[in-house]
């Protein structure tokens, strides 16, 4: 049973630092900034699942399992909303500057 | 594996810090220096120190930056080119860094319990805690009682800061004059925004909640008034952020904030004179209760408390101080 427990954990951290490392590769490859961001958004909230789902398997059912539960629940709500705030801030600086400046480039 | 991870920390450590010199763009420079307190905070919990790392995550990586964010909005975005070479300015830096490097030969190496800050009171503190304060977390008695003019010293450099920030950023506005239009942004706040919006009233009576729980936990884990007060700080400004500074204007007016700084720190003062007139010296808690013990706990109870609601006034006064300059003007 424990010998299983921990080979859970273990894939789920190898399947999230991959996920992670992925999403680095592409914050640094990617042309531009949605493309990037769209490679760290996704890649961050499936990495930290499989990541505080492994800790969460090797803390058992503990009170630090229920913590981990939490910083899970609340990194699923503000990654994407940050992201979301992110993208949104982009799309209207980049509608400021079509403002300021009409005549098109490229 | 603990001291790989340590140097590699210490490395993105140096790294960042070099980056934030050469950078001429202040946004990048905030954003820079967020991600180096977020890194010395990492640092301070490797090293055993959680109550420090908390203060340093709470406080630097979260409302240093947003206050930085709020002067940058008043400021030039860049950094003016320097004028001359500093010549004498590096000469400086490097003899105080040979000093400074040259100096560590000398240190203990980490972790070694020979070392004079490990002879010195702290094994006294250890093995008496238990018997005079019976709280479990060291530190929070080191801090709030052994320590008590120390911290109340800390309280009042933050009084003080408030103070002059007040001074520095409301001098030259008339009193009582409007200086924003009614649809500025930042009185709307991201009122349009609906998945912000929905997040942030989520997310806001829980920060609080948390900080509370940081507030009253710190006798029994990491935490105290310093942490729950930028914590809840930091929800609060989320609100203005989201709805609008009005909005968090009139749930918590200037003069309420106010009274706040002034009243935490008040509050600890008042603990001290209150042992003195119980018998004891300036800020002995013993004497609060009838058992000394509880009056130690209650004395750490309320003077954290101190902390908490002056940290939270401070935090909250100095954002607003940015928040409500025009940045035209």
């Amino acid at each position: 049973m424990n010998l299983a427990l921990d080979i859970a954990s273990w894939v789920l951290f190898g399947i999230g630092s991959l996920v992670l490392f992925i999403g680095a590769i592409g914050v640094l490859r990617m042309p531009t900034l949605y493309t990037r961001m769209h490679a760290a958004s996704l890649t961050d909230s499936l990495g930290a699942i499989a990541v505080l789902g492994g800790i969460m398997l090797q803390a058992g059912w503990s009170l630090a399992a229920l913590k981990l539960l939490a910083i899970l629940l609340f990194l699923l709500l503000t990654s994407p909303t940050s992201s979301y705030a992110l993208a949104n801030a982009a799309v209207l600086a980049e509608k400021r500057d079509a403002e300021s400046a009409p005549e098109p480039s490229a | 594996m603990t001291i790989l991870f340590a140097l590699f920390l210490l490395t993105m450590l140096v790294i960042t810090a070099v980056a934030i010199v050469q950078t001429t763009d202040l946004f990048a420079a905030v954003m820079l220096l967020g991600i180096f307190s977020l890194l010395m905070a990492a640092n301070f919990f490797v090293l055993d120190a959680a109550d420090v790392a908390l203060t340093e995550a709470a406080v630097g990586a979260g409302i240093s930056t947003v206050l930085f964010l709020g002067a940058l909005a008043l400021t030039a975005a860049r950094e003016r080119p320097a004028a001359d070479r500093p010549w004498l300015p590096l000469l400086v830096v490097l003899v105080t860094a040979a000093t400074v490097v040259y100096a560590t030969f000398d240190k203990p190496a980490l972790g070694d319990p020979n070392a004079p800050v490990h002879q010195h009171v702290a094994p006294w503190y250890l093995s008496e805690t238990p018997r005079l304060i019976d709280i479990p977390n060291v530190v929070t008695a080191v801090l709030g009682s052994y320590r008590g003019y120390d911290t109340l010293g800390e309280v009042f450099v933050v009084f003080a800061a408030a103070i002059g920030v007040l001074f520095v950023l409301s001098g030259d506005r008339p009193v009582g004059d409007v200086i924003r239009p009614a649809d500025a942004p930042t009185t709307r706040g991201l009122k349009h925004h609906l998945i912000p919006r929905i997040v942030g009233k989520l997310l806001i009576p829980f920060i609080i909640l948390f900080g509370l729980y940081v507030q009253f936990h710190g006798e029994y884990g990491p935490g105290g008034g310093f942490q729950a007060g930028a914590i809840i700080a930091a929800g609060v400004i989320l609100y203005a952020l989201l709805q609008g500074e009005g909005r968090a204007l009139a749930a918590l007016p200037e003069p309420v904030l106010k009274a706040l700084v002034a009243g935490g720190a008040l509050l600890y003062t008042l603990v001290g004179v209150v042992c003195m007139f119980l018998g004891g010296n300036f800020l002995e808690y013993s004497v609060l209760a009838a058992d000394s013990v509880t009056g130690q706990q209650v004395g750490i109870i309320l003077i954290e408390a101190g902390v908490g609601v002056a940290v939270t006034g401070v935090l909250l006064c100095i954002f607003h101080a940015f928040a409500a300059r025009d940045p035209a003007h």
